[in-house]
């Protein structure tokens, strides 16, 4: 298939993220205290057991964030017509691209996205949510629970059959998901063997028992869980809508699975974008003083003066009205979406800065006062040169804490601002619009639970991850909690 | 002390003309008045006459800063920054899209949230201090743990599942107090409960964790030790000596947020339908109502600054060692 990459804004930056990231995994393998810092997070069964799921989130991201634009089957029509007139640059010039922007994780999910019902139904339900007037074929009419298109459809009659067609299904899952499991433990427990220098069933005894270096057996464990959600979901996804429909009737898995990138995008790129303001401004006000410190300061009391959702709220409607009033500046509806992403990200980032920046200012004042930076003052250092080469790695597990701590607040935040109405674009999937569509309709009888619930479900394990991760990380880093 | 106030009201002055000054860059040079009146309008089909007429409905015909035109005082008092601007220091916030002025509907909706939120933050500050004490008490066992990770988990949990949650098991299923609504007087009990409750247990597992920590560092010093070898139980060495002390830094947390009571909880009050500022405040972002969000940034960062002057004084109260000059 033909296709045109899209780079959307926030995908930039998230891959600017990732690199970052290696970066930093470069840097620390070449210095002793960050990996044994580093050895202690990975020592720790909850630190290793949540890194594994917040892994397994970032990989869905990812694959989201790899954007294209699939080519029109018109367009390769007439792609094909102009090849026979031997005309290559014409043919370029002919192809056109759909205005819908894909990503990755859409082609992989496109049975779930493209097996849409007309409107509500409930998890692995045969029949629609609501019933429907039918013209029976020996005439007349009838008020019935119409059968999905697609949920359950290879059943014949789902009363009878739909209790051993998932048992058989789900036992294919999850024996799938330990034969994968199986696999990945004998590869890891072989690497551990061969790297330790240890005989296999020495390797496997020590893992067994939990006794290795990093925490490997949290790993599997958590793998295992993981493993068996995704062999589930394969197994069923396909034939049955797992958690439901929502109102227009899409795949609530699928909308799930598409919330966790604009989930990972707001928690981790507002830290990225907040980040030099915090650190440079921090940094200058703890160590030059005086009028710069004055300035700084008076700053991040201003900021902090604003109650945060009003000062959010007021950017976010200022925000919407440039948008809207330049409609020219965006080529598809995906795009501005996206920018609109982005401007929430850098607004959280502005009204979330100043608690770091106070934070570094402080640390900075005690570096200053220490022999290593007095000594490198008195050899004549320049400013600039102590700021980056004893101060800056000086405070970065301040960052570093700042980092994984943010952002489990984030992801929270930005459910509660979209239910507002000053989070992301309507357009965008992201649990705070899930979470909004699906509120209206609790009144109903039946009540529709199952987006809110699959919505909760997927925020409360990416939440009580980072949670955990953000804890393990700051005991490993702070040097005040031995 | 009283000279002490006086100086930190007056530092307090630059602090909100520089919310003043991000507040008017924020609704007026970002975009302009004309931006604002097609947006308000419908982007498409408007009239130069209709934007006109918005403006001038709502005072936003004039120059930003310095209006030429206008005689003597005119040419600074009629202005968009004068009128808009600085008149919210005199607490005048003109009025709202609906015509009706603002700082009187401030007025009445103050009642409603502090019926709300204060009860929360009593409440909550008592069940946090209580669950935290109590981890301590048992601290290194079985129970500390596992009350350490039941904080985790609720604090994991978005404040809207406790709300919808909440009001789906208690008003819908059980039906014990109606869904949401207000009523004056002491007949708003029966739809405060609720909203009030869920907000102490939302709030619990985050306040919890925090406090422990604080009792944790206050309990491994000296003179707890020397309170111990005195012969002093367990429980006395807590509640007369560690949470006299640990008080300190959990004050500087708490009073800060108490004169922002008054601008209640945006959620809370807007699922459960109590007409406070809360709920003013989320229709005016949704009516993209501007005047009234910057009346609330205004009074927000006011009542902020008021917070931080209590949390000085206070520590006067509970620390003698502490003096204001």
């Amino acid at each position: 298939m033909n296709f045109q990459p899209v780079l959307l804004l926030t995908d930039v930056l998230f891959f600017l993220l990732l690199a970052i990231g290696c970066a930093t995994v470069f840097y620390v393998r070449r210095s002793e205290p960050l990996r044994a810092a580093w050895r202690k997070v990975g020592s720790r069964a909850s630190g290793m057991a949540s890194a594994t799921i917040l892994l397994a989130f970032l990989a869905v991201g990812l694959a989201d964030s790899l954007h294209y634009r699939p080519q029109l089957p018109s367009a390769a029509i007439g792609n094909g017509a102009a090849q026979t007139n031997a005309d290559p640059t014409a043919a370029a010039s002919h192809v056109s691209y759909s205005s819908e922007v894909l990503s990755v994780l859409d082609a992989l999910l496109a049975p779930l996205r493209t097996r849409v019902e007309k409107t509500y139904s409930a998890p692995f339900a045969a029949e629609l949510y609501a019933r429907e007037t039918v013209e029976l074929p020996l005439g007349g009419q009838a008020r019935i629970y119409p059968r999905l298109a697609h949920g359950a459809a290879h059943l014949a009659d789902p009363s009878v059959e739909r209790a051993g067609d998932l048992a058989r299904r789900m036992t294919a899952g999850v024996a799938g998901a330990i034969l994968v499991w199986l696999v990945v433990a004998g590869g890891l427990t072989t690497a551990l063997a061969r790297w330790r220098g240890h005989g296999l069933g020495e390797a496997v005894g020590a893992l067994a028992r939990g006794r290795t270096l990093l925490a490997w057996r949290a790993v599997l464990v958590t793998l295992a869980a993981i493993l068996i959600v995704v062999g589930l979901s394969i197994a069923l996804a396909p034939h049955y809508h797992v958690f439901g429909t929502d109102k227009v009737g899409q795949d609530v898995l699928y909308l799930s699975l598409k919330s966790v990138r604009t989930a990972l995008i707001i928690g981790t790129l507002t830290t990225l974008v907040m980040l030099p303001f915090a650190v440079a401004l921090g940094i200058m006000a703890g160590y030059l003083g005086g009028w710069v410190d004055d300035v700084i300061q008076y700053l991040y009391t201003v900021l902090n003066a604003i109650p945060g959702v009003l000062l959010i709220a007021a950017a976010v409607l200022m925000m919407q009205v440039v948008i809207d009033t330049h409609p020219q500046w965006f080529a598809t509806a995906a795009e501005r979406a996206d920018a609109r992403l982005l401007a929430l990200c850098m607004i959280l980032g502005i009204t979330s800065w100043t608690g770091l920046c106070r934070l570094l200012r402080g640390e900075t004042l005690k570096l200053r006062e220490l022999e290593y930076v007095q000594a490198a003052r008195a050899f004549g250092v320049g400013t600039p040169a102590i700021l980056r080469r004893h101060v800056l790695p000086n405070v970065m597990h301040i960052v570093m804490i700042a980092l994984v701590m943010d952002f489990s607040g984030l992801v929270l935040a930005e459910a509660v601002l979209s239910y507002v109405g000053i989070g992301v674009d309507p357009t965008t999937i992201s649990f705070g619009t899930m979470i909004n569509m699906a509120r209206a309709e609790l009144a109903r009888e039946p009540m529709v639970w199952w987006s809110l619930m699959a919505a909760f479900a997927f925020m409360f394990v990416l939440v009580l991850s980072a949670n955990l991760f953000a804890d393990v990380v700051r005991d490993a880093f702070d040097p005040r909690r031995g | 002390m009283f000279a002490y106030v006086v100086r930190r009201l007056l530092y307090a002055l630059p602090i909100l003309i520089g919310v003043n000054l991000i507040t008017f860059g924020l609704f007026f040079v970002v975009n302009s008045p004309d931006d604002m009146a097609r947006m308000h309008l419908g982007v498409k089909r408007v009239t130069p006459e209709a934007i006109e007429r918005w403006k001038a409905e709502r005072g936003y015909d004039r120059p930003l800063f310095f209006n030429a035109q206008a005689p003597g005082q005119g040419r600074i008092t009629e202005t968009i920054f004068f009128e808009k601007s600085l008149r919210m220091f005199a607490f005048d916030f003109g009025r709202a899209d609906d015509g009706r002025n603002i700082g009187q509907e401030i007025r009445d909706r103050m009642g409603p949230s502090l019926a709300l939120a204060l009860p929360t933050f009593v409440l909550g500050l008592f069940a946090s201090v209580a669950f935290a004490l109590m981890l301590v008490f048992f601290r290194a066992s079985y129970l500390d743990f596992w009350g350490v990770v039941w904080c985790v988990a609720m604090m994991s949990i978005s404040s809207l599942f406790y709300i919808i949650g909440g009001q789906w098991l208690v008003s819908k299923v059980w039906a014990l107090v109606p869904i949401s609504g207000y009523a004056p007087g002491l007949d708003s009990a029966r739809f405060l409960m609720l909203p009030v409750f869920i907000s102490v247990i939302a709030g619990v597992g985050s306040n919890a964790r925090w406090y422990r920590t604080i009792f944790l560092e206050e309990i491994s010093k000296d003179y707890v030790r020397t309170a111990r070898a005195k012969g002093l139980s367990e429980l006395a060495v807590l509640f007369r000596h560690v949470l006299k002390n640990a008080m300190i830094p959990i004050l500087t947390g708490v009073v800060v947020v108490i004169p922002l009571l008054f601008m209640g909880s945006l959620l809370v009050e807007s699922f459960f339908g109590i007409p406070g500022l809360g709920s003013y405040t989320i229709d005016a972002i949704n009516a993209q109502d501007f005047a009234v969000v910057r009346a609330m940034v205004f009074i927000g960062s006011v009542l902020y600054i008021v917070g931080l002057l209590f949390t000085d004084i206070s520590y006067t109260l509970v620390d003698p060692r502490v003096r204001l000059e």
